[in-house]
């Protein structure tokens, strides 16, 4: 996803459909016990964790899909995915011995997983975790960050090496009861990041995971835990694709955050998974739950979010602040087009006194597709004084798409403020002819246009980001000009 | 050579109302020509019927410019052959950055031309150099397009852009109107040091004060879709001690 390969590519369809030939060690699709004691047999967990999986598939048997979103598909067949591939050669002892093929994939994906050498005195930008498929391959960087104390590895390692930790805080954020696609995630879940800054550090370079689907008729679950320990401060970004399939393949992540006291966390997020063909054939279901605590007084955690690919995105960021005077955020793009269909948004759950939430959230619809924003704001008794503002605007490029907001506030405080601002418009006809009277074609003129709606939110991101983002709403609005 | 742009017994309709009826005008490279009539008289109609807006349709006639036939010509590929609207209103695109914005439009038109995209640095050179000479604050450069602009700033922008686009038309549409006397000769300096023996200008206005400062080489009173009278630039001044009544027809 570098800026050179998204240039280069910039007037062609989704430019990451491709896959790449890579020997992999896939289980039987289906899920049963067996399947999860297989998963975590070749990860070699503990017993408690495999008790958790098995306990959490228990609970999900029990589940009825959930139908309250506003998405229209096919609900998929359990018991044709495969729930776990991994490429073979990977020894997790040996870092070094990374496939090289799976280099070679990575790269033509603009990540670099060879670490460029590190000058004196000065730091990498980004260190990155590149999972493929099932398994993390590869994390960089990792002894410059293990010098401040810093844990980033993959998560899979993190239960061999820091048990203590990840049995402390695995699943206290989102518990396996959460809703059907965390217990199934916490039932298969195969691989993800693990990240732990330690008292008082100031994560010095933007932490990175990099997913990536490679095999077909996988399912990708992966699992992040970031923990911010006191006084502490991390960056992390997040960014996804897969290749061009006919069938649709199902990511359900789960993603938790612990921001202890004074900490803070941002956590960007760029997906752009395969959006389905342009009648909406394929595309990957991306319904992923995420959610941070602020746990103790005066932390904060922010949530960037530039949703362009999923034939269908379902996902919800979100803030439990319980800490006093803690702080959540969610700026949130989210761009569908052809038959693309999104329902994203956050919760917002104020418990702590004096506590703020901030929203922001962009939807822009194009060709036939159905774009929803939805939150939830909920102030508690005794939060004294908390205070949320909320904005939600949405753009309708064409006659045919659909903008939908369901904001629902609670409020159970009498001194707390909330404020929810809403929009709904379409390019102006005025706007657009500017564009175009200047020599600018129609499609760069909306892309433009586009591009400045989303501003406030574009800048939200770290700067390598934000770049790239831009060019992914740019080609991601292709042939949204009738 | 042939004229720049020629008009020929043209006849425009907007929602069905005939707002042009038979106008004729013929501009050579290297004048200066200016239009003034009343409100209503079909001013703004001209302007956006040869810039291509959709809902300004052409009921008869012919417009060449530099010479092709403009109907055969999208919006946008007339701006890339050169023909340039600084607009009555100039519109607020929010988080669209100003100089963004100039160097996209000026990249189009160069590839149009068959031309490299302009170099980083030459480009902010030629930024540089027309803000001072527009006595635009650098800040306005840098803000989003328009956003929050004053009125006099808007149009002091679209002299800006006109001056780094450097189109081989200028239609200014009543750019005068809202302008203080101070920015009224910024910008009317802006539109000289634009003009030169290859290109030309159309000066759309109500008053003869702009006229002070942009001397016209032909005058033009328009009247109900027509023009009923050319002159020199006398005939602004003639005007504008007896109003357009004395002229009707």
């Amino acid at each position: 996803m570098s800026n050179k390969i998204i240039q280069e590519k910039i007037n062609k369809d989704y430019e990451w459909g491709w896959s790449f030939d890579i020997e992999s060690e896939i289980a039987p699709k289906g899920l049963n016990e067996e399947i999860i004691r297989f998963i975590s047999y070749k990860k070699n967990e503990p017993e408690w964790l495999l008790d958790i999986r098995l306990k959490s598939f228990r609970y999900w048997k029990e589940l009825n899909h959930p139908h309250w979103a506003h998405i229209n598909f096919q609900i998929p067949d359990f018991q044709d995915i495969i729930y776990y591939a991994a490429p073979k050669k990977k020894t997790l002892s040996s870092l070094d011995e990374v496939d090289p093929e799976i280099i070679k994939m990575f790269e033509r994906l603009g990540i670099p997983l060879e670490e460029q050498k590190v000058l004196a005195g000065v730091t990498p930008n980004v260190a990155i975790d590149a999972v493929l498929d099932s398994i993390s391959v590869k994390t960089t960087f990792r002894e410059v960050l293990a010098e401040k104390g810093i844990i980033f590895c993959s998560f899979s390692e993190a239960v061999q090496n820091y048990p203590d930790i990840v049995k402390k805080y695995f699943g206290s954020v989102v518990p396996y009861t959460d809703n059907f696609y965390a217990a199934l995630n916490s039932a298969v879940f195969s691989d993800g990041s693990f990240c732990y800054i330690p008292k008082g550090v100031r994560c010095p370079m933007e932490l990175s995971t990099y997913f990536r689907i490679n095999t077909a008729g996988t399912g990708q679950f992966e699992r992040t835990l970031i923990i911010a320990d006191e006084d502490s401060y991390v960056s992390y970004l997040e960014g996804c694709t897969a290749p061009r399939r006919d069938e649709n393949q199902l990511h359900a992540a789960v993603v938790e955050i612990i921001a202890h006291k004074n900490a803070e966390v941002k956590y960007s997020t760029v997906q752009n998974w395969f959006p389905g063909n342009k009648d909406g054939k394929g595309g990957v279901f991306n319904f992923v739950t995420k959610r941070g605590i602020c746990l103790e007084d005066n932390s904060k955690i922010s949530w960037t979010q530039v949703e362009t690919g999923s034939s269908i995105t379902w996902k919800y960021p979100s803030v439990i602040l319980k800490g006093n005077n803690s702080v959540g955020e969610f700026y949130s793009i989210a761009l569908t087009n052809n038959y693309q269909q999104a329902d994203t948004g956050t919760k917002m759950i104020h418990i702590g006194k004096n506590t703020r939430s901030t929203i922001v959230s962009k939807g822009i619809a194009a060709g036939y597709s159905q774009n929803t924003y939805r939150g939830l704001v909920q102030i508690r008794k005794g939060t004294e004084k908390s205070r949320n503002f909320s904005q939600c605007d949405s753009l309708l490029l064409s006659d045919t798409c659909g903008a939908h907001t369901f904001p629902y506030i609670e409020v159970k405080d009498i001194s707390a403020i909330v404020e929810h601002e809403a929009t709904t418009g379409k390019i102006s006809e005025e706007q657009l002819f500017y564009c175009i009277q200047r020599g600018i074609d129609k499609e760069k003129a909306i892309s433009i246009i586009v591009n400045g709606y989303c501003k406030d939110i574009l800048n939200k991101l770290p700067m390598e980001f934000a770049v790239e983002a831009q060019k992914l709403l740019e080609i991601s609005l292709e042939g949204s000009v009738g | 050579m042939s004229a720049l742009l020629s008009i020929k017994n043209l006849h425009v309709s907007v929602n069905g109302n005939e707002i042009l009826k038979g106008f004729n005008l013929v501009i050579q490279r290297g004048e200066i020509h200016a239009i003034m009539g009343p409100n209503g008289s079909g001013k703004s109609t001209l302007s956006y019927v040869l810039a291509g807006k959709e809902e300004y349709e052409m009921t008869e006639g012919e417009i060449i410019f530099n010479g092709k036939n403009i109907l055969d010509l999208t919006p946008e590929e007339r701006a890339r052959e050169g023909l340039f609207l600084a607009f009555q209103y100039p519109i607020e695109i929010p988080g669209v950055n100003n100089v963004h914005f100039l160097r996209t439009a000026l990249n189009s038109i160069r590839q149009h031309k068959g031309l490299e995209p302009i170099d980083t640095s030459e480009f902010l050179k030629l930024v540089k150099e027309k803000q001072k000479s527009l006595a635009l604050p650098s800040n306005l450069i840098n803000r989003s397009l328009n956003d929050g602009f004053s009125g006099g700033e808007k149009k002091k922008n679209e002299i800006f852009q006109l001056s780094i686009l450097n189109p081989l038309l200028a239609i200014l549409d009543e750019t005068d109107s809202g302008l203080d006397i101070d920015a009224l000769k910024i910008v009317a300096q802006g539109v000289n040091s634009y003009h030169n023996k290859e290109n030309a200008v159309l000066v759309i206005t109500h008053y003869q004060r702009l006229l002070d400062y942009i001397v016209p080489d032909f005058v033009h009173i328009l009247y109900k879709g027509k023009i009923i009278k050319s002159g020199d630039k006398t005939l602004a001044l003639e005007l504008e001690k007896t109003g357009y009544e004395s002229f009707k027809v």
